[in-house]
């Protein structure tokens, strides 16, 4: 009784981890640009096809090879901003939305160009045998999710408290204008926004996909959870995106386990509903 | 007035009702033309993806509101009729109506407090809404089929004299789509019509005008539902087999590509954007690896250039000229 509880729990944490990830990569670019970006969904697959190459095609190391993911990915999502979203005529943010998800259909449709539609298969950071911990069983990727997405948080905090890059995405995202009058390069705030958005979303898909198997379009429920997420804590508030994407975890781990597995994405969606028809601006909304 | 500037203005004033009727004399004498069945089932199509392309894009282009969700009201629309329709034998007609009202009644449900969200939850609301039907869809087999599909949906008749040819259901999915049309060109000059757009430009302002935004809000918001639910049903008749692939998310999205390509707040670009991207894939079907590809460009480069949409975008544009044009002999 006590073992499957705490399997769910351990389950939940870790999605809610991975949609974490995601959200906060969704806020990063909504608090500097005012948008919701829907390639934040194929930042996700990106890290896992990034990584399956490294690996297999170049041969590097496990460490090396999820560095090197992750940093491609946010290269990507720079170039992507560039020539995709600053060319932007219209400031209305339904044009920008429906934008950003015609450039997520592109990304989609170059990586089924590039890695074909197959499914494939990432190893996990580590070895597979799994750890005992009070009668249930843990993978050790389960803890290097954990681990390594407490570490991306904490070093999103300190970039934002300590460094001078973050602290410009900081004044960008309150007053725009304010910003460029006070000298700030505003074009290349917001694209290095987009990097960092595109790491935390290419780190989530580095860590996801030894879970799941890797195929072009494995980011767009992981990510759309992840939008839901960033909803659910109230969408641009970082806290919010990590409780939200912890909450939405344990709530798909625990339905599925207590309720029914099949159902599992509607207790989630219908969940989250219930909590925007009472708390419009989610729950740490602003 | 001499004579030709007297019918410069007659077709002026009556532009609407006068391509209106060319359409309708074209749609009548083409299958007659084109007898081709596989061009009549895919002009079919075109014609029920107006309906509802039609009614989002009086949702988002005219509220100015977004809905990622139109795919769920679709499914419903097409699921109710065939599972009224055959496992519980109601007559397909009244089905249809009975469908539109229960569809207009979950719409409700959702939209009023759905609509108290703005921007980006109400597109997470309505994203959600579309996920959890679809999964139903999938998962409650006993009513839906499951993922194989529901197949036996009856075709619609009048008494003896059934739509079971594409021909046929040429004239009916037609007659349809041109009377929506025309409710959708008439509802968009009505004071309710004026009220929507007044919305869209800037919520606060159209409220001080004394306009009843969330009762607007809501009301346009039924009206693309039933609009979606109708077109489900003509779905489900016309081709006799539904499956749940055909109402995913993808599927939402196609119909606000479709929306944005034809025009926010352009009744005729919904036509055009519904015919544009179902004939699309028929032309590039050599490049079908590359069909996602030049779908999404299409969506980015009419977005980037032309924000207003294909058919009000290259209107504005040739305005322009012509006035430029004229300018220059005056």
């Amino acid at each position: 009784m006590t073992q499957d509880f705490l399997q769910f729990i351990f389950s939940g944490l870790t999605s809610g981890a991975i949609y974490a990830l995601i959200a906060l990569g969704f806020c990063v670019v909504h608090n500097t640009m005012g948008i919701v970006n829907f390639t934040q969904v194929d930042f996700v697959s990106l890290g896992g096809m990034l990584l399956y190459s490294a690996l297999f095609s170049v041969g590097l190391s496990m460490p090396i090879a999820l560095l090197a993911a992750v940093f491609g990915v946010s290269l990507v999502a720079m170039f992507v901003e560039r020539v995709g979203i600053r060319p932007a005529r219209s400031t209305d943010p339904l044009v920008l939305i429906f934008l950003t998800i015609g450039l997520s259909i592109i990304l989609r449709g170059v990586m089924a160009l590039l890695w074909g539609k197959n499914r494939m298969a990432v190893p996990s950071l580590t070895s597979d045998d799994p750890l005992r911990l009070l009668n249930a069983a843990i993978m050790p990727q389960t803890l290097w999710i954990l681990a390594l997405t407490a570490i991306a948080i904490a070093l999103l905090a300190w970039f934002y408290r300590r460094t001078r890059l973050g602290l410009m995405m900081r004044a960008v995202a309150t007053n725009p204008r304010a910003a460029a009058v006070v000298g700030l390069p505003l074009g290349r705030v917001r694209m290095l926004t987009f990097g960092l958005a595109g790491a935390l979303g290419g780190l989530a898909g580095v860590l996801v996909t030894p879970i799941t198997t890797l195929s072009h379009d494995v980011g767009v429920l992981l990510g759309l959870k992840g939008f839901a997420a960033a909803i659910l804590g109230g969408f641009g508030s970082l806290p919010g995106a990590i409780i939200g994407g912890l909450g939405l975890g344990l709530l798909e781990s625990l339905s599925a386990g207590y309720i029914s597995s099949a159902y599992k994405d509607v207790c989630a969606f219908v969940v989250l509903l219930l909590v925007l028809f009472v708390r419009p601006k989610g729950l740490m909304g602003r | 007035m001499n004579i030709r500037d007297r019918i410069l203005y007659f077709l002026d004033l009556h532009r609407n009702g006068l391509t209106v009727l060319a359409l309708s004399l074209l749609l009548a004498v083409y299958p007659l033309a084109y007898g081709n069945p596989y061009i009549l089932g895919l002009t079919n199509l075109i014609g029920i993806y107006t309906i509802v392309v039609l009614g989002l894009n009086l949702f988002i282009g005219y509220a100015g509101q977004i809905s990622l969700g139109h795919a769920a009201f679709f499914a419903l629309g097409a699921y109710g009729s065939a599972v009224l329709t055959v496992k519980w034998g109601v007559w397909p007609w009244p089905a249809i109506a009975l469908v539109a009202l229960a569809t207009a009644m979950v719409a409700l449900l959702v939209g009023i407090p759905a609509l108290r969200l703005h921007g980006h939850y109400l597109a997470m609301a309505t994203l959600g809404f579309n996920i959890v039907i679809y999964t139903v869809l999938v998962q409650w087999d006993e009513l839906t089929g499951g993922p194989s599909g529901f197949a036996g949906i009856p075709a619609l008749s009048f008494g003896a004299w059934q739509f079971d040819s594409d021909l046929k259901l040429h004239y009916l999915v037609w007659t349809a789509a041109l009377i929506c049309l025309m409710l959708g060109l008439n509802l968009v000059r009505s004071g309710v019509g004026r009220g929507l757009a007044a919305l869209a430009g800037d919520e606060v302002a159209a409220r001080s005008l004394g306009v009843d935004t969330r009762r607007a809000k809501v009301k346009v918001f039924v009206l693309s539902v039933v609009l979606a639910s109708l077109a489900g049903s003509l779905y489900a008749h016309t081709f006799g087999f539904v499956s749940p692939d055909t109402f995913g998310i993808f599927a939402s999205v196609d119909f606000v590509t479709m929306v944005v390509v034809g025009g926010l707040g352009s009744v005729w670009g919904s036509l055009f954007g519904a015919a544009l991207l179902t004939w699309l894939p028929e032309f590039i079907d050599v490049f079908e690896s590359y069909k996602d590809i030049i779908h999404g460009l299409i969506l980015v480069l009419v977005l980037l250039f032309l924000p207003k949409g294909l058919v009000t975008g290259l209107i504005d544009l040739s305005r322009v000229r012509l006035a430029r044009w004229r300018q220059r002999r005056a």
